[in-house]
């Protein structure tokens, strides 16, 4: 495979979205179709060039190393050796770029229509095209370190989207906390590929055996042992684990993920749903086997166990904050680091196949509920409010048809959608963790509470009466809402008919998926269900999803609220709990008095430095030097003008003394002639010369 | 009549010629002064012609008439000048015809 | 020769001269000159000179005092016959100091000298035409420069003393 024209071409696919970024920048904004055009055009060219991948890696299962075609050059050179980087085409590359791809296509489609009154249309699709380059260059990249720059690239077009509208100033500040979080955690990555360059000596994933992943850098780093008794492989696993719970929104990173919905809708989908937040998960799968390397007797690794913790914590933790919301957008946020915290889970508890099932999935429906919300609040005039939403079942029936299939999906519902077969499989593998069952509680809690709130808000929003003013359109009629153009319900129903197949790619009967990352094609395993446990946790989950939706409609679907401003049930229940949840938690007010203050002090502390000491020190020299200088004019002026003043003078002197031989009296002269006789003579009587005769 | 009387009353006419050039104000009295020790001059040339070893050799004579003659021409050019100084400056005084000063 | 000719002619030279150096009246400066030179004179015609001595008197006090005379009757202030101006002390003394120690210079030269008083050797007979026939073979390089040199200083003295052509 390794010679196939499209493992040779790969750089195409991100090449693609790259150029009709680049070209669409240098257009003027009011070219609107052209950017737009540009944009879908090159994503459409990389979705069939990915295709191409997939049915290539397809096309060559036959063991892990046999499925994977690596290209590797070089890039830079640094003494005597060379930085390479590469691209890879294996099953994990190849199922990502296709999602990544379809998905970026569905809602760029969507945003032709969801962005047509924004002047700012253009530039909307150039960040939108940068970010699908960098996405996929992320997925392609077989080197640390082009994963690190298209990393930083993603973040950066996440910037650039979170604050696409950068007057308000919610959004730039939104923006700014986004890029701060995560570079945090970029920090921790950033260390990471250091120390595992140092140790290993590459940074290239798969380089036939000499690979920093591969096995003889795995003994290497796994053998070692840091100064705090940890593996070298352990040490690096967790601060690579640092960069990916930044980007995926992993407690106590995951702050900036709520604020980033106040970018425009397909953006939230795009990024912060589907793509850029699982990248972070995507990073866990790729260095995988570092992340296993040196597995104990339990059948773990320190670095999966705390990956596992993490992203149960995760899970539960959102989803009690995401009960309490009112936005619809936010409660969507909410539900989305759970639903990574889900992935996490799975990889740290069941590996690479567990996590990466749920990610493809998750990245379909929650895109498909993202646009969903999108169109509803197009529909309703961009009212965001759940409070002030409802009935829209009557005035937006393709919406809420798609809306409820991805709510279902995301809730788990037994047999039909994804969602289910993919959150199963990680609670029947952390209810055979061998380390602690308490992830698989957290985890069934976390599930019971996701079909709890999903329940409130699609009772909210599509049943009872609609409680909002609908606005004035164009014309200044007041009307109510309306459903959506088709340009934005077509890639809904697309979007849709992927949150339910999928969903058969990953049964225990026949686990396609799995084998699929493994390289290997699957068999149709007709006792796939009588593994044991599984059953169980099949019935389990199902009861839990009975039970959250149940009680979501016995509180919210019965008896729906009749104003907007009238209190939530939960909160009549439990005010007290229902307030911190609704403030989530004071996380954000609990950074702002630590770390933020601290920083605000280290800032103050280099400002001071600054313009007391070293500016003192500045000042310090230029005095000295001023000092100096006006020693050098003194002694100029005085020493050696005044000493060359006195020689000048003396000479003058001399001259104005010897002058007076020159008076013009003749007898003067004659007298010195005299006088130079006489002493000629007296010389010559000195030396005792005489006359003879 | 010995060699060094002679000498001496050379060197004192010398002298005197000497103490004329140096103390006279009148540019005239210098060309004395100055004639006078060239005269001076002479003598000590006669003097020693008439007791060398070989008078016969005619050569202090000789000199001496050379020197007379050259006398003679410098001080009629002196004279000249002194009288041509005298046309433009009025005056005669050495001490006021200083234009040769610094 | 005895000694007392011309020791009496060098005492009248030593008196003209100093009379020449001390007397205020220019003419009779001039005329002391006079009596200087033909001392001299005397003195070389006592030692056997006498081309010499004539030469002295006819050229020196005949020509060249004459035409002291002259010039110090040209340059004269008007009305004033003698030399008014007063020198000052510090060229007096200077000038006295100088004079006074050439001649003790010279003197101490002399004195300290040997062999100078021995008496003098016969005269020779300074022939007229002795002296001639060298000055016409020997010295005629000398004589010829000297008539160059009498024409010239002679051309140059006209010249200079010539007034100003008028323009």
């Amino acid at each position: 495979m390794n010679s196939s024209w499209i493992v040779t071409h790969l750089w195409l696919i991100p090449l693609l979205p790259a150029l009709a970024a680049g070209i669409s920048s240098l257009l003027s904004h009011h070219r609107r179709i052209t950017a737009a055009s540009l944009a879908i055009t090159a994503m459409f060219g990389s979705l069939l060039l990915s295709l191409c991948a997939f049915s290539t890696v397809l096309l060559h299962l036959g063991g892990a190393s046999a499925s994977r075609a690596v290209l590797n050059f070089n890039w830079l050179q640094f003494g005597g050796e060379w930085l390479r980087l590469g691209w890879v085409l294996d099953p994990l590359t190849a199922v990502m770029l296709a999602m990544v791809t379809f998905v970026g296509l569905c809602i760029f489609i969507f945003s032709v229509g969801y962005m047509q009154h924004d002047e700012n249309f253009a530039r909307f699709f150039c960040f939108l095209s940068l970010f699908a380059a960098a996405m996929l260059g992320v997925v392609i990249s077989n080197s640390l370190l082009l994963l690190f720059i298209c990393w930083e690239l993603v973040g950066l077009t996440s910037y650039l989207l979170i604050g696409f509208w950068y007057q308000k100033p919610a959004a730039a500040a939104a923006a700014k906390k986004a890029f701060i979080t995560t570079r945090i955690g970029d920090l921790g990555l950033f260390a990471g590929i250091l120390w595992l360059s140092y140790s290993t000596g590459t940074l290239i994933f798969y380089d036939h055996g000499a690979g920093c992943i591969e096995q003889t850098a795995l003994v290497v780093v796994a053998s070692h042992s840091t100064a705090i008794g940890m593996t070298v492989a352990t040490a690096i696993a967790l601060l690579i684990f640092c960069g990916a719970a930044g980007k995926s929104g992993q407690v106590p990173l995951h702050t900036w993920l709520p604020d980033a919905m106040e970018g425009p809708t397909p953006v939230s989908a795009l990024i912060h749903a589907a793509t850029m937040v699982a990248a972070g998960v995507f990073l866990v799968a790729r260095v995988y086997p570092l992340m296993s390397a040196g597995m104990n007797t339990a059948g773990t690794t320190t670095a999966l166990t705390v990956v596992a913790w993490v992203g149960a914590i995760t899970a539960l933790f959102a989803a009690f904050i995401a009960v309490a919301q009112s936005d619809i957008k936010r409660i969507l946020a909410y539900s989305t680091v759970s639903q990574l915290g889900y992935m996490m889970l799975g990889i740290g508890v069941g590996g690479v196949a567990v996590g990466m099932f749920h990610l493809i999935t998750h990245a379909f429906f929650k895109a498909l509920l993202f646009l969903g919300a999108g169109s509803v609040i197009h529909g309703c005039h961009e009212e965001q409010d759940i409070r002030s939403m409802g009935g829209l079942r009557k005035y937006m029936p393709v919406t809420f048809a798609v809306y409820a299939i991805g709510m279902l999906a995301l809730c788990g519902f037994p047999l039909f959608f994804s969602g289910f077969w993919s959150k199963d499989a990680i609670l029947h593998a952390a209810s055979e963790w061998s380390v602690s069952r308490v992830p698989f509680y957290m985890g069934s809690l976390a599930a019971l509470l996701t079909a709890f709130y999903m329940t409130r808000q699609v009772a909210t929003v599509f049943f009872g009466q609609y409680r909002g003013h609908a606005g004035h359109d164009h014309a200044g009629n007041e009307h109510a809402p309306h459903e959506s153009p088709a340009v934005m319900t077509v890639p809904l129903i697309l979007l849709a008919i992927f949150a339910v197949v999928p969903g058969l790619l990953g049964t225990p009967l026949w686990p396609w998926f799995t084998s699929f990352l493994h390289g290997e094609m699957a068999t149709y395993d007709p006792n796939g269900f009588s593994e044991p446990g599984l059953m169980g946790v099949m019935l389990t989950s199902s009861c839990i999803v009975f039970l959250g939706l149940g009680l979501g409609w016995w509180i919210y679907g019965r008896k729906p609220r009749t104003t907007a401003t009238s209190p939530d049930p939960m909160e009549n229940a439990t005010p007290w709990v229902f307030n911190v949840l609704e403030h989530r938690v004071y996380v954000d007010q609990l950074y702002e008095a630590t770390l933020y203050r601290l920083n605000a002090a280290i800032a103050w502390l280099a400002d001071w430095l600054d313009r007391v000491i070293f500016c003192g020190a500045v000042k310090t020299v230029i005095a000295a030097v001023i000092a100096f200088s006006n020693m050098d004019t003194s002694i100029e002026s005085n020493a050696i003008n005044g000493t060359f003043d006195a020689g000048c003078g003396s000479v003058s002197f001399s001259g104005r003394l010897l002058s007076h031989l020159q008076n013009g009296q003749v007898q003067r002269s004659l007298r010195a002639v005299g006088l130079t006789l006489v002493l000629l003579l007296l010389a010559w009587f000195a030396f005792g010369w005489s006359v003879k005769a | 009549m010995t060699l060094d009387i002679l000498l001496l009353v050379s060197a004192a006419l010398f002298t005197l010629g000497l103490a004329s050039s140096l103390l006279r104000r009148n540019a005239i009295l210098v060309l004395v002064g100055i004639e006078l020790m060239l005269n001076a001059a002479n003598l000590n040339f006669i003097a020693f012609w008439r007791f060398s070893a070989h008078p016969e050799a005619f050569t202090g004579i000789l000199f001496v008439l050379f020197s007379i003659a050259l006398a003679a021409a410098e001080a009629a050019v002196g004279l000249a000048l002194i009288i041509s100084i005298h046309r433009f400056y009025k005056t005669s005084n050495v001490d006021r015809i200083d234009r040769m000063k610094g | 020769m005895t000694f007392a000719l011309p020791a009496i002619f060098a005492i009248l030279t030593l008196a003209g001269a100093v009379a020449a150096l001390v007397l205020r009246n220019l003419v009779h400066c001039a005329l002391s000159l006079v009596f200087a030179f033909a001392g001299l004179g005397g003195v070389y015609i006592s030692l056997g000179a006498q081309f010499a001595g004539l030469a002295q008197v006819l050229v020196y006090a005949g020509g060249v005092a004459i035409l002291i005379v002259f010039a110090v009757l040209l340059v004269r202030e008007r009305d004033e016959k003698q030399d008014h101006t007063t020198i000052r002390w510090g060229n007096l003394l200077s000038g006295i100091a100088v004079s006074t120690l050439v001649f003790i210079a010279l003197a101490r030269c002399i004195l300290s000298s040997t062999g100078l008083h021995n008496a003098a050797p016969t005269a020779p007979v300074a022939e007229i035409r002795e002296i001639g026939t060298m000055m016409m073979s020997v010295d005629i390089l000398p004589l010829e420069i000297i008539g160059v040199l009498l024409t010239a200083s002679m051309l140059g003295a006209v010249i200079i003393a010539l007034k100003e052509a008028r323009r």
